[in-house]
């Protein structure tokens, strides 16, 4: 059974390992300062809490529902888990669904897994909990209204950054992927403001403890308001430039030196046993050495444990 | 036909020393429905005691008592130690909680992790703990199923290891919450069986009348947040009008 | 619903199965980025890390062909690359009318194009294989060990229990929707399509509340049994002799890859 709702999830291979490790770098810095919010923030409850509600959003990105010509809409579940269980707790949760997508079912790789946390778990859950709060105290309508199109958003989010990466690997053409991915997810985005919308108001009708003052999802700062805005309006302005204008994107990505023009990506640490990032002198001829005699020490340290080691 | 009592097989056992104590235990749920006013009840070490009333008297907020994770007005007492919130701790390692839901008692990936979970929060070192697991899950008859993934066992499997979780404990008293619901009838005998084999106290809330007069001597009825009826099974069960007046059927 | 189809493990005796799952876990990680590694078109060593991977197919009684059968699963994130075919310059192969455009597959287009699924199609399989011979709970055990954060560990150990709980809820819900989905005689069946999503994002608030109040009752188990905040695990695993040589043969022959890759 295939459950990835959206066709976010990277599979190893299509990422370069310097952009799967500045990833990684990002969503670990990230997690770790939602990990020890959460800790003070929910306390001894919040491990059967978070566990459940992993297997919640595992769960519910099962339930689709027809939309036409045999498509379906589904929920990927960031901004949902946002808004009921605060931003930090979401991301923790979402960190938890992606990997065992990835371990248990191979539904996106293990060295990419970095970025796809961070496209489908904290980016989502910081606009979809970003802009919710910003309606904090409107009517039911207009929070209503606003959780939708930050689901919506979130989902935009994730397929712009997929394509970014996939772009600046040297895995796709940007004027292509683009326009392809923020096509179809505008679309897939609409089933997933659909459901939030419509669970939203089911849990604030059934228990509106959950959402209410002194709830999780009442507690965050205004820094979210911002950082939500901040990234929904990035994604609002570099969609329609990116669709419209890649040869621009690309120029600034250059000019910022994310890629060399003429070199199609920054693909391998080690090529011909140079390092990119130290040129073509002795020094990373030097380096290349260096990564081979840790290596062969590695291998003798494991003979030697091996011999230490009780049968 | 009902089945005939002989008197003398069901004399309420001599009290030595009282292994659970209630007091006069009110409590009152945060939305103001209160739950129970004032249960007091007594087991002895040995008693095996059915607790029945209908949906909403009060029964699982009582049990939810009975190892602090509730706390009401009145008074807990396990062999002798009153509850309070520096002995918790103690407490409920002395008191063993099944809950009905065996899926929400039996939360780690594998049975063995689980029923080691109480002995290692006790703090045991591991050989202690590795001896616990597996006398536990002799007792339930379930050696072999130690390594086995817990979505991977039947109903009947599950509430008989989710008894071992609470077994690895060593508790004093067991307090199970529906153990019999949704059995088929060879797993419900097997548990029957178990549970009568089981040589420790134990208070059991039920709604199998069968259960309770085949197993228990004992019988309580709580009905509205009060303890209605304790005494002798055969004579509460004889009892029409009581019976009757709380919602209960003769088996 | 019958929850093995979810499980990837299959039970064998195999050399794999026995082997520490931190080694499992660390040589397949290593793999897929030595795959990464590699650079565009190193053929040979593509064929060195295949032969690798058959190899531990072989080892772990599954078959040779195990790992293949199953790696179709990355096939449909292909499309994503295919732009490569047209957008790396170099001498043209064969050029087409795509639309309103002119596509011209180049042999660099084309190198990279093969060489990133390859790199994905390894990777993929290995990543099926350590599943395939490491049960989950050993897995999250060696994701302890390799000093993931004990919280998240144990929120992915919590995730994989009640899963397999809530899919078989969903299910349900599922049946039950499916149920009542008939449609009278000569009238078109569904509703529209915002009252479909309002039935949808009704099922996921029903099982996003049960799920909450399971929660609420598992908190109370584990407290029942003297959880207070910290959790404590006994780790069953220990290296032995036998891990450290496979860890150390496969990091040396891994490397030997990497070097085949670049001459």
């Amino acid at each position: 059974m295939h459950f990835s709702p959206t066709p976010l999830h990277i599979p190893d291979g299509f990422l370069s390992v310097a952009i799967s490790v500045v990833c990684w770098v990002i969503t670990i810095v990230t997690l770790s300062l939602a990990i020890s919010k959460t800790n003070k923030a929910l306390g001894e409850k919040q491990i059967p809490l978070m566990g459940v509600m992993a297997a919640f959003i595992f769960a519910a990105q099962m339930i689709n529902f027809p939309v036409a010509g045999g498509t379906s809409g589904h929920l990927l579940g960031g901004a949902l888990a946002a808004i009921v269980l605060g931003p930090w707790a979401a991301m923790v949760v979402m960190t938890a669904v992606v990997a065992v997508q990835a371990l248990l079912f191979q539904d996106g790789g293990l060295l990419v897994m970095g970025a796809n946390i961070l496209n489908m778990g904290l980016v989502t859950a910081a606009i979809g909990y970003g802009l919710y709060r910003a309606v904090a105290g409107q009517s039911k309508a207009v929070k209503l209204g606003v959780a939708g199109i930050a689901a919506w958003l979130s989902v935009m989010a994730g397929a712009l950054l997929t394509s970014l990466q996939l772009w600046l690997s040297g895995t796709s053409q940007l004027g292509i992927v683009i326009p392809a991915m923020l096509g179809v997810h505008s679309l897939i985005g609409l089933g997933e403001a659909f459901i939030t919308v419509a669970a939203l108001s089911f849990i604030i009708q059934t228990r509106p403890d959950l959402l209410g003052e002194g709830s999780e999802s009442a507690k965050g700062g205004r820094g979210w308001v911002v950082a939500g805005g901040v990234i929904a309006l990035a994604v609002v302005l570099l969609s329609p430039f990116a669709s419209g204008n890649p040869d621009g994107l690309e120029r600034v990505a250059i000019d910022m030196g994310f890629i060399d023009s003429g070199q199609s990506a920054p693909y391998s640490i080690i090529p011909d046993y140079t390092l990119p990032f130290l040129g073509e002198t002795a020094l990373s001829t030097i380096m290349a050495g260096v990564i081979g005699v840790i290596v062969v020490g590695a291998v003798i340290v494991l003979i030697g444990r091996g011999m230490k080691a009780k049968a | 036909m009902p089945v005939t009592h002989v008197k003398s097989n069901f004399q309420m056992p001599e009290c030595e020393g009282d292994v659970l104590v209630v007091n006069d235990l009110h409590f009152s749920y945060p939305d103001g429905h209160a739950a129970l006013h004032g249960v007091s009840l007594k087991l002895c070490g040995g008693d095996k005691v059915a607790l029945v009333g209908p949906n909403g008297a009060g029964k699982s907020t009582l049990m939810l008592h009975l190892n602090g994770i509730l706390g009401g007005r009145g008074e807990v007492q396990i062999a002798g130690k009153r509850l309070t919130r520096e002995n918790l701790p103690t407490i409920r390692a002395m008191v063993g909680l099944v809950f009905q839901n065996p899926d929400d008692q039996l939360f780690s990936p594998t049975v063995f992790e689980d029923v080691a979970f109480g002995p290692l929060h006790m703090g045991l070192p591991e050989a202690d703990v590795r001896t616990r697991v597996d006398a536990a899950l002799e007792a339930v008859r379930m050696t072999g199923y130690r390594d086995r993934l817990s979505h991977h066992l039947s109903v009947g499997e599950k509430k008989r290891i989710a008894i071992a979780t609470v077994l690895s404990m060593n508790p004093s008293v067991l307090i199970l919450d529906e153990p019999s619901a949704g059995l088929d009838p060879r797993a419900r005998r097997t548990l029957i069986n178990l549970l009568r084999e089981l040589p420790i106290t134990m208070l059991v809330s039920t709604h199998d009348m069968k259960l309770v007069q085949e197993l228990f001597p004992r019988t309580i009825v709580m009905d509205e947040g009060r303890v209605v009826a304790d005494g002798l099974t055969f004579e509460i069960l004889e009892d029409e009008a009581l019976l009757n007046a709380h919602g209960l059927e003769k088996p | 619903m019958h929850f093995d189809a979810f499980d990837r493990y299959h039970e064998k005796e195999s050399f794999l199965h026995r082997l520490d799952p931190r080694v499992k876990a660390l040589l397949t990680i290593i793999f897929i980025v030595s795959n990464a590694l590699l650079p565009d078109g190193a053929w040979l060593a593509f064929v060195c890390a295949w032969l690798f991977l058959n190899a531990a197919n072989l080892f772990s009684q599954l078959g040779i062909g195990y790992t293949f059968k199953r790696s179709i699963v990355a096939l449909p994130f292909a499309l994503i690359a295919v732009t490569v075919l047209f957008s790396i310059p170099g001498k043209p192969l064969y050029t087409f009318q795509f639309f309103m455009s002119t596509l011209t597959v180049t042999d660099a287009g084309f190198l990279r194009f093969v060489s990133i699924l390859i790199r994905s199609w390894l990777s993929v399989q290995m990543a099926i294989l350590l599943v395939a011979v490491t049960r989950f709970p050993d897995l999250i055990h060696a994701l302890e060990h390799l000093k993931v954060p004990a919280i998240l560990t144990t929120i992915i150990a919590f995730l994989y229990r009640y899963l397999f709980v809530l899919i078989d809820e969903v299910s349900r819900l599922l049946r039950a929707r499916e149920s009542r989905s008939g449609a009278a005689a000569g009238n078109r069946s569904g509703g529209g399509v915002f009252w479909r999503a309002k039935v949808a994002g009704n099922m996921a608030g029903q099982l996003f509340l049960r799920s909450y109040e399971r929660s609420d009752r598992i908190y109370n188990a584990m407290m029942s049994r003297g959880y207070s905040g910290h959790l404590y695990t006994l780790n069953p695993h220990e290296m032995k002799p036998r891990d450290y040589y496979v860890t150390a043969f496969a990091i040396a022959v891994i490397f030997i890859v990497q070097v085949v890759g670049r001459f």
